[in-house]
């Protein structure tokens, strides 16, 4: 609620501003579709499509845990379990060539029906315990994967070989990524702005007080737990097309939840920019880690210090603690150009605080800590 | 088979003791911090091979070792909570400690892996590998010794928490922190001590742990906070009581599980139970239907 109404004028002011957004947009996408066009080394191409998924994934869960504030670190059943479906469908009809990308929105489906039943379980229960039910259930999922016959155990699941050219080898699966990441970004903006998005972010502020209100808080986070689950199962199948191989230990990857969590933190939990910026920054980075670093674990270590570091220093993340900057920096120009004595500091109060607001709708609840 | 689930059984029960104390300190750390701390697995792993590094190269006894190891893993602990956790303000300040938690535990996961490579270790003394014959098996000494160490711990754990000022301190901060500041209660200290305490349990958990689990490597600590992870909240989220029953019931289904159906399925009826549980009670066993408001 406040988010909304907060924002209004904060964008009514700027309309320059926005019209300048709408464009960095544009020509982000552009650069997008371009990029491999222009770079043909196949090694910038790997990383571009790693890149893009790890957008749709970031962009997926923060649908669900940005929105609506329950941190899953089990986002890597439906990512795997897209992965899998994927893989059993395509070698049970024995399909090769482009036609492969028909049946990514087939391992969606199969992600979001597994995550009705996660989400009945998992979301009746708040805070720390959601996050350890979503770790519990993440590892049945992962060991049903090495015990069941039908996933190949260990060996896993490897995709056909597919006959297009070695040149452009990435180029199909660049543009699958682009679509999927592009179209999880604007139903996550379209949500937003919803009625839909409005009572998740009701429900992030205060459960028991959007509850009251009449949000039926089960029905929405189950709904939002669903769409992010499939947006995240289409993007698994993506990925396993890619990378040629499932391993029980590489679909269902604990390390995949937590990227994709400080991702979104490092962009800033909750925006819309906030978790695509931090997927762009970070991907790119852990691969190059990945080659640079032949002993894994120095990038392991450099991860770890960048993650304590985002926390100890912007815990609100980029997007939100820069917006705070240029808004500090605009209301003491503002200032010093009118200096009307007594009126100034509190207008420039003003305008700080709805922007503040935009970028964290939490502040809805300032003296819970003074109550407690 | 009778004998093999006899066997199961006692041996659940008695590693279940030592997951009882490691999942103590996790609880005791929440209830007093109110945030989960990922890094409670890793850090059991550290205290593994601080043993390790005693026996194998100084030659100190595995339970005289102790001495040093358990204030080391305490300072350790007021460390990382003074460094990582007190700074942690605001609204996202639990989702932000839990990260930040698991930041620390990646980060000495990667300097273990540098100074120790990725070979399985064990932890070895003359009690590890000899015992009695009970009911008709072979019971190696440190599964005793490792039992009562914890039984003790736990009991002096106990005693400081319901027969001491500062046990009441830390139950005066688990209750309501800010009261417990407004009667004069320090709570920062407290907080970091409490941190301390729970992580310095992980030494002496971890070197049984280091002895009978059969070996461990750095990546052993995720495998080790999943499972703290479902006892206590099986137990219920900053109840004692609930995280030494959870464990002995956890740990002794698994070994049960273990020997009537397949090694390969006993961590998933693990997981499974947690979830059925939950189900039904989402509080836990024990834990305090919204102990906090959100």
């Amino acid at each position: 609620m406040s988010a909304q109404t907060a924002r209004r004028p904060a964008a009514g002011g700027l309309r320059s501003a926005a019209g300048a957004r709408l464009g960095g947009v544009a020509v982000l996408l552009v650069v997008a579709a371009v990029f491999p066009l222009v770079i043909t080394n196949a090694l910038y191409t790997q990383f571009g499509v790693d890149t893009l998924i790890f957008v749709t994934a970031v962009a997926a869960w923060n649908l669900f845990s940005g929105f609506s504030g329950y941190i899953s670190l089990g986002h890597a059943v439906f990512f795997g379990t897209g992965a899998y479906t994927v893989g059993l469908l395509t070698q049970h009809w024995k399909v090769i060539g482009g036609t492969i990308f028909a049946l990514l929105p087939l391992g969606g489906l199969v992600a979001a029906l597994i995550a009705v039943p996660f989400g009945l379980i998992a979301l009746r229960v708040r805070r720390h315990t959601f996050v350890v039910i979503t770790i519990a259930i993440f590892f049945m999922f992962q060991l049903m994967a090495f015990n069941f016959a039908f996933t190949g155990g260990n060996n896993g699941l490897s995709t056909p070989f597919f006959l297009w050219s070695a040149a452009e080898y990435n180029n199909p699966f660049y543009y699958a990524a682009l679509i999927l990441a592009v179209g999880t970004i604007l139903l996550c903006w379209a949500i937003r702005g919803s009625r839909f998005g409005l009572q998740l972010l009701a429900i992030r502020d205060d459960e028991d007080r959007a509850r009251g209100l009449g949000v039926r808080a089960m029905r929405v986070k189950l709904t939002a737990f669903v769409i992010s689950g499939g947006l995240t199962g289409m993007v698994g199948g993506l990925w396993w097309f890619f990378i040629g191989q499932a391993l029980p230990q590489t679909a269902f990857n604990p390390a995949f939840d937590l990227s994709v969590a400080l991702m979104a933190f490092l962009g800033g939990f909750g925006t819309l920019a906030g978790p695509v910026l931090g997927a762009l920054i970070l991907e790119p980075l852990q691969q190059w880690d990945a080659i640079t670093f032949t002993n894994g674990f120095v990038g392991e270590i450099a991860l770890g210090v960048l993650f304590l570091a985002v926390i100890l220093f912007m815990p609100r993340g980029l997007i939100p603690t820069g917006r705070e900057l240029i808004t500090r920096w605009r209301a003491s120009n503002a200032r010093r150009r009118e200096p009307a004595p007594g009126g100034a500091p509190p207008g420039g109060a003003a305008v700080a605080q709805p922007a503040a607001s935009t970028s964290q709708p939490s502040t809805g609840t300032p003296s819970t800590g003074s109550i407690r | 088979m009778g004998r093999e689930i006899t066997e199961a059984i006692v041996d659940g029960i008695l590693g279940g003791g030592v997951y009882a104390l490691m999942a103590v300190g996790l609880t005791l750390i929440f209830g007093v911090l109110d945030i989960i701390n990922i890094a409670q697995g890793i850090l059991v792993v550290l205290g593994a091979y601080l043993s390790y590094v005693l026996s194998v190269h100084l030659h100190i006894d595995l339970f005289v070792g102790l001495l040093v190891t358990v204030p080391a893993m305490f300072i350790i602990g007021v460390a990382i909570q003074w460094a990582f956790i007190r700074p942690l303000r605001g609204r996202e300040r639990t989702s932000m400690s839990l990260l930040a938690s698991y930041a620390v535990a990646i980060i000495i996961e990667g300097v273990l892996y540098l100074i120790f490579g990725s070979n399985y270790v064990n932890l070895t003394a003359r009690y590890v590998t000899n015992g009695p014959k009970i009911f008709g098996f072979y019971l190696d000494y440190i599964y005793i010794y490792g039992f009562l160490m914890a039984l003790l711990l736990v009991a002096a754990i106990y005693y400081t928490l319901y027969r001491t000022q500062f046990g009441r301190t830390i139950r005066a901060t688990m209750q309501d922190q800010t009261a417990a500041r407004i009667v004069g209660i320090n709570v920062n200290r407290v907080q970091a001590l409490t941190f301390g305490i729970g992580v310095a349990v992980t030494a002496a958990g971890g070197m049984v742990f280091g002895a009978t689990g059969g070996g461990f490597n750095p990546n052993t600590g995720y495998d080790l906070i999943s499972r703290l992870l479902a006892i206590v909240i099986l137990g219920g989220l900053g109840s004692i009581a609930g995280a030494m029953i959870a464990a002995i019931f956890m740990i002794t289904l698994e070994a049960v599980v273990d020997v009537v159906w397949s090694p390969s399925w006993s961590v998933v009826v693990f997981y499974a139970a947690l979830v059925l549980v939950l189900a039904f009670r989402p509080q836990g066993l024990l834990g305090r239907r919204a102990a906090r408001a959100q």
